[in-house]
């Protein structure tokens, strides 16, 4: 088990350097590792050139145990993003973004540093509101109520929306006592009450077997990949229906990250998932839907097999096959 | 290893080199300024030999018994040119300063004496030390007991054979000194307070127009009932105070005059030419003790400083329970919820500004504010009894330390807001997108984050408020309180009293004192137990803010 998941996370480190941009961009620098993946990476592509379009992902070989094809018509809409403006200030950040996050799914927005990915996924919460001088246009709808209207209650919406960052940022507290903030929050203080959603949302965050015997001790002690998980068993905790996940492993290293990927993959039952990431690896490998963003637009969204190996937009493919990033 | 000027400075070790020794300086400052008080001031307490000798001048010739305080030089010139003829051919001539002690006989505890008139000095061992409750020390040879006027046991000016009955007596004495202590100061105190207590619930009846034969006659019994207690207690006095005038004792003092003192006077009895080290040393921990844990006597000259010290803490402390929910809740809104901009940075501005504003400037301004308007306001309102009398419109406790309390008000917002600003984004967001709403964060995740930068500013605002003195002299700091401000009566902390306070005791003790001389050492022995209080106040702050630091350990690893 152990071996096997090492394996695993081998395989995602390697994949992940190919796929860095500044790899692709200083290639002839690069060190000994990255150059033989290239090498490995380019017989890769010369096996599946003649059935796509040749990208720097194989998706076929993600192991990612879906056999149906999804549409996005037949989902169940959880949030729905109406032609939305984001400024910042006087630049603007996001141009009319259109586009739905499908229930009980996970979405993966990918796209170059800098292109809104993150500013949209931090306005499904209204995190953009503690930010000075952001404004919105448009509308985000969930079930049927926009978002952003005035008599929305911020707090609930963002326990119905919870969010894991980039960076582990758990509080200077004990590992259950992180857990049992959300629901304190909510005023919970029964003690049974507590204790049971912590079991469950430590199980559920696949953390429970290595803290359980130390839930009093302080979360700060945690390895950077257990900090997340607990971060995600925090936000868990509380039950919200969608789970935004900004770059939620690029802090992480490849095992941590590996686990976080496999608790997506649990996870993805039970929340809508939304998901930010810089490794498109790693969008492959955990989402079902694809946002392609770039330059503040939403150039294309859909499913994510379609968008990695058939996509419609010059740009995406530019993007996916590492020409520009 | 030869190197030019030029490469020497460019490798930067001459600034290591000035600061360095910018340092070294400053240790070395703090530490001789530390001995030197320590020295001053603790020596002051070592039990000296006593002297006697013949001083032989050109005009006169003296006995003299005494401790030698000082030895200065003087330049042989300056004494010619005073007047007195001296042979020496140095350029200097010693000049001794001796306590002679027997204010009562001379009039004064000093002389000053130049060495080459001080002849045959000898240390008599049968010399005897007296401290007493009046008039300062006795110096003089033992030479009769009496008791109830008659006299009990006789010695000749060189003999001891009486000193351990005298010892005996004293200890009788004390005894009855301290049973009177206890019953003038708690039991009499208490009633005293109780009666005034009701004299004021009387007046207040009156003035709400409910002074009902019936209520009157209540206070009446209540009253009568003190009373009787009283007079039980009085009479009770009367004889212990019979009881301790009973003895008294006669000696020789230095110009053969003779003198009879009551055993009541005496605080302690000493041969110090008798006492070996391990005596001396003895009596050394008892004065110290004396002076950390007892009132002052003769004008602050004598006896020990305890209401200073507790003065002093009770005040530093108050003032840190006010200051820091007040500085806090300012710097939580000027950071977290006041809009940025021109208003907030003027405030800020006005804030450090107000950090540097003379702190008499302060006094005058509690004085005005805070004693004459809401002190006499406050008496209006909640203590018109008492009225003309004031309560809380006169100088007191809780003026003082309120007056404090805003002088250091800005080190503490200042500390408070760089610790908030410290709180990484990522805690509050996390605490945001798990619902809670921004007043929630705060009080659960970022203040208890901030609560280490918090301390720092008390511990800033504590070392500021305990060296204060200037403004505290004119909002509540007396030269002598008559009870301490927190006591075993009703309400036990008595804010409205007047208190001691140690930065003030040296100034009092050095500077106004009837008797400078003798009140010296105290100034100093005060001074350093004021740098050894402030530094315990701040120790026990940092211990807090170390142990909160360890338990909000900054979350950047």
């Amino acid at each position: 088990m152990e071996a096997q998941a090492e394996k695993k996370a081998t395989e995602a480190l390697a994949v992940a350097d190919e796929q860095t941009p500044a790899n692709n961009a200083t290639g002839s620098s690069m060190t000994d590792t990255s150059s033989s993946m290239t090498d490995k990476n380019s017989a890769t592509d010369a096996k599946h050139s003649s059935d796509s379009k040749s990208h720097g992902i194989d998706i076929s070989a993600m192991n990612r145990g879906e056999g149906n094809t999804l549409t996005i018509e037949q989902e169940t809409t959880c949030l729905d993003v109406r032609n939305m403006d984001l400024f910042y200030g006087t630049k603007q950040a996001l141009f009319d973004v259109n586009m739905i996050i499908p229930k009980q799914r996970v979405t993966a927005f990918i796209g170059p540093s800098g292109c809104g990915k993150s500013t949209l996924l931090r306005s499904l919460n209204r995190m953009n509101d503690l930010v000075d001088g952001c404004r919105i246009t448009g509308e985000i709808n969930m079930e049927g109520q926009n978002i952003y209207d005035k008599n929305v209650d911020v707090a609930e919406l963002r326990r119905r929306v919870g969010m894991v960052f980039q960076k582990p940022n758990p509080f200077p507290k004990s590992i259950y006592e992180n857990v049992a903030y959300g629901l304190r929050i909510q005023g919970i203080n029964k003690k049974r009450v507590l204790d049971e959603a912590v079991e469950w949302a430590l199980r559920s965050a696949a953390l429970w077997d290595e803290v359980k015997d130390r839930l009093h001790e302080s979360a700060l002690g945690m390895s950077g990949g257990q900090q997340q998980r607990l971060v995600i068993a925090r936000t868990i905790a509380v039950k919200p229906e969608v789970l935004l996940l900004d770059e939620p492993a690029s802090a992480l290293d490849p095992i941590s990250t590996l686990k976080i990927e496999e608790l997506i993959y649990e996870l993805k039952d039970k929340f809508t998932i939304a998901i930010v990431t810089h490794n498109m690896q790693q969008a492959a490998r955990v989402s079902d839907y694809t946002a392609f963003m770039y330059m503040g637009n939403l150039i294309e969204f859909g499913n994510t097999d379609m968008l990695f190996t058939n996509p419609k937009e010059k740009k995406t493919e530019d993007y996916i096959t590492g020409r520009y990033g | 290893m030869r190197e030019s000027f030029g490469s020497w400075t460019r490798s930067g070790s001459p600034w290591v080199w000035l600061n360095a020794g910018a340092v070294a300086i400053s240790v070395v400052m703090v530490i001789g300024l530390l001995a030197l008080i320590a020295s001053r001031g603790l020596g002051h307490f070592w039990p000296a030999a006593v002297l006697e000798t013949e001083v032989r001048t050109p005009d006169q010739v003296y006995h003299l018994v005494g401790e030698k305080v000082e030895t200065v030089s003087v330049p042989t010139e300056q004494i010619r040119s005073a007047g007195i003829q001296i042979q020496s051919e140095k350029e200097t001539v010693e000049r001794f300063l001796i306590k002679t002690g027997n204010r009562d006989v001379y009039g004064s505890d000093f002389r000053w004496v130049l060495e080459e008139f001080v002849q045959d000095v000898t240390y008599p061992e049968n010399l005897i030390a007296v401290e007493r409750r009046e008039w300062g020390n006795l110096y003089g040879y033992l030479l009769a007991l009496k008791e109830k006027g008659e006299t009990v046991a006789v010695q000749a000016a060189g003999e001891n054979s009486i000193w351990p009955e005298f010892e005996k007596r004293i200890e009788r004495a004390l005894a009855i000194h301290e049973e009177i202590y206890q019953i003038e100061k708690h039991d009499i105190g208490r009633i005293n307070y109780a009666i005034e207590r009701l004299r004021l619930k009387q007046r207040g009846f009156e003035l709400k127009g409910e002074d009902s034969p019936q209520n009157i006659a209540e206070l009446d019994a209540e009253r009568a009932v003190l009373n009787a207690e009283y007079e039980v207690l009085q009479r009770q006095l009367a004889e212990l105070y019979i009881a301790a005038n009973r003895d008294s004792f006669v000696t020789q003092a230095m110009n053969g005059q003779t003198v009879e003192v009551s055993l009541s006077k005496v605080v302690r009895a000493y041969q110090p030419n008798q006492m070996g080290v391990m005596a001396k040393m003895g009596f050394y921990g008892s004065k110290l003790w004396e002076f950390l844990t007892d009132e002052p006597r003769e004008a602050n000259t004598e006896g020990g400083i305890f209401p200073a010290i507790f003065g002093t803490v009770m005040m530093v402390i108050l003032m840190s329970i006010l200051v820091t929910p007040f500085g806090v809740v300012a710097a939580v809104y000027l950071r977290e919820y006041a809009k940025q901009g021109f208003i907030t940075r003027m405030i800020r501005i006005a804030v450090n500004n107000l950090a540097g504003v003379p702190s008499i400037v302060y006094g005058v301004f509690g004085l005005g504010f805070f004693v004459y308007f809401l002190g006499g306001h406050v008496d209006e309102l909640f203590f018109p009894e008492a009225l003309p009398a004031p309560t809380f419109g006169t100088p007191g406790l809780m003026w003082a330390s309120l007056t404090l309390a805003l002088l250091t008000v800005p080190v503490v917002i200042v500390a408070t807001e760089e610790g908030l600003a410290r709180i990484p984004r990522t805690v509050r967001e996390g605490s945001l997108a798990l619902g809670a709403t921004k007043a929630e964060t705060l009080w659960r995740v970022v203040l208890p984050m901030a609560s280490p930068a918090m301390m720092t500013g008390v511990i800033l605002a504590v070392a500021r408020a305990a060296g204060e003195v200037a403004p505290l002299m004119l909002v509540g700091v007396v030269k002598l309180a008559p009870s301490l401000p927190l006591d075993g009566n009703y309400p036990f902390i008595h804010l409205d009293q007047k208190f001691m306070h140690l930065g003030f005791h040296i100034y009092d003790v050095g500077f106004q004192s009837p008797n400078v001389e003798a009140a010296r050492p105290l100034v100093y022995a005060t001074a350093l137990l004021l740098v050894i209080v402030i530094a315990l106040l701040n120790l026990s702050a940092i211990s807090i803010r170390n142990h909160l630091r360890e338990k909000y350990k900054s979350l950047e690893m």
